[in-house]
């Protein structure tokens, strides 16, 4: 694409602004604001990549990604405030998913160990499993606080809190991997993934973007399974004292 | 109070809050083993927070509570729920059928209750038996809060908490859960401690009372204590009630 085939793209900022100018939506300053912070974030985004493309450097890799895990752990954990060192939880849990996901595509030799590879895939995956942190926590948390009286039930009766507790974490669990699964089986008839789209448009073969398609969706799979399941299993005993009481509030 | 019994729960010098707020404040006495002990008392006086720290589900601030001469704190949770039951107020239950809900306590356990003990448990309560495979969603009031004491006795426990259960029951039920409560006293020796805002209730059913107001308790004794009570409080929150 030109630079002036790229300028004129802003003709679909042009139109939101107008509408909201004539229809005093009281939008124009915010959609100007992400459409500089957008095209400065991509493009330095841009230069960083092709940096540590070109130079192939391992430490490089390492540093985009642990940039990725930070800023996403710090996304996320505004949303388990009420969960006792869920930052920490949060973190452990996408560092576990990136190596898990990363080691089975460079170890099962299915992608190569490049930046090329190695940086979006992750991108991808801290992306996703960032989202199901927030969906898993937010459903976790009203769970919690809604069903209160059967978590006091069960302990009342001698039960453990795993066992207090283990409805409304597979409750929250499943709730939070539905938006993965239900977007899995209307891909390719409702809509074109992103990424698929950008490797049609920029000319490779459909069957390969396809593909490759194909891989990032059962990837994101086990990102939102392992997600869900290893957070719920760090969260749930900061709920209780070690006499097996749950902490309120 | 009552010296002749001994005691199943001892409360020393208690007390609990929550943050900066007091919820009860210095309590000690004695819950008598094998007897019925009502509480009674104005809405947030603490009552339901004193029967949360007799089966361990909070802990107090200070002081000590012994259950059977044991320090609270030296039972292991587990034991020490299963052996002081508790019935909630709201009769909580777990989706699904009566057996299923009786079924829980041991479900917890690993093990599986017989459908004839859950039959005897529910004839105990004074419920039908072909209620055994209904949901409890299709249950009345008084049938939940019957299901919910009968699936605390599951446990066996010696000593039974029951928090306010017949507080939004219909005249008939509440009848009934107050037979049942002397029955289960009579039957298995088991110790009972339960509120009630029924004074009425608390002279019919209760062998001994404790009135508590503001977090204290401000007088203990044989129920009868509430026909003439000697502190000008309790006088007058029973005139009040009773008017």
């Amino acid at each position: 694409m030109s630079y002036w085939a790229l300028s004129l793209t802003l003709i679909f900022v042009l139109i939101p602004l107008l509408l909201s100018k004539t229809l005093n939506l009281g939008l124009g300053r915010d959609m100007t604001v992400a459409t500089i912070r957008s095209i400065i974030q991509l493009l330095a985004v841009g230069y960083v990549l092709k940096f540590v493309f070109d130079s192939e450097s391992l430490l490089y890799i390492f540093l985009m990604v642990a940039l990725m895990i930070i800023a996403a752990t710090h996304n996320a954990q505004k949303k388990g405030a009420a969960i006792q060192g869920i930052t920490w939880k949060i973190a452990v849990t996408l560092i576990f998913v990136e190596v898990l996901t990363q080691g089975i595509l460079i170890g099962f030799n299915i992608t190569p160990a490049t930046a090329q590879y190695i940086i979006p895939i992750s991108g991808m995956v801290i992306g996703n499993s960032m989202v199901l942190s927030i969906l898993f926590l937010n459903r976790f948390t009203a769970e919690v606080e809604d069903h209160q009286d059967q978590t006091e039930l069960i302990l009342s009766l001698g039960g453990t809190p795993k066992q207090a507790i283990h409805r409304q974490l597979i409750n929250s669990i499943k709730a939070s991997m539905i938006p993965t699964i239900e977007s899995q089986k209307t891909v390719g008839l409702v809509q074109l993934p992103g990424m698929m789209s950008g490797q049609i448009i920029a000319g490779a073969d459909p069957i390969q973007a396809v593909q490759f398609q194909l891989l990032i969706m059962f990837l994101l799979l086990t990102t939102a399974a392992v997600t869900s399941v290893f957070l719920g299993y760090l969260s749930y005993p900061t709920l209780f004292n070690k006499r097996m009481q749950l902490l309120k509030g | 109070m009552s010296t002749q019994y001994k005691p199943a729960i001892h409360f020393q010098h208690v007390d609990y809050r929550i943050g900066d707020i007091e919820i009860l404040n210095d309590i000690t006495g004695s819950f008598p083993q094998g007897r019925i002990t009502t509480l009674v008392g104005p809405s947030g006086a603490g009552k339901s927070t004193l029967l949360k720290l007799c089966n361990g589900l909070i802990s107090p601030a200070n002081g000590e509570i012994f259950v059977k001469d044991k320090a609270i704190g030296e039972y292991d949770p587990v034991e020490l729920r299963r052996m002081v039951g508790m019935a909630l107020q709201s009769a909580p239950m777990i989706s699904g059928t009566v057996y299923e809900n009786l079924n829980l306590p041991l479900e917890l356990q690993g093990q599986q209750l017989a459908k004839e003990d859950a039959l005897e448990l529910l004839e105990d309560v004074g419920l039908k038996g072909d209620l055994l495979d209904r949901k409890v969603k299709e249950l009345s009031g008084g049938q939940r809060q019957k299901v919910s004491i009968a699936r605390t006795l599951v446990n066996k426990p010696e000593i039974l908490l029951m928090d306010e259960i017949t507080s939004s029951l219909d005249r008939a039920s509440k009848l009934e859960v107050e037979e049942l409560i002397s029955k289960i006293n009579r039957k298995y020796k088991t110790t009972i401690i339960w509120i009630t805002h029924n004074l009425q209730q608390a002279l019919e059913i209760g062998d001994y009372t404790w009135v508590m107001m503001d977090g204290q308790v401000v007088e203990t004794g044989e129920s009868s204590l509430l026909e003439d009570p000697q502190n000008q409080r309790v006088n007058e929150f029973v005139k009040g009630v009773v008017s």
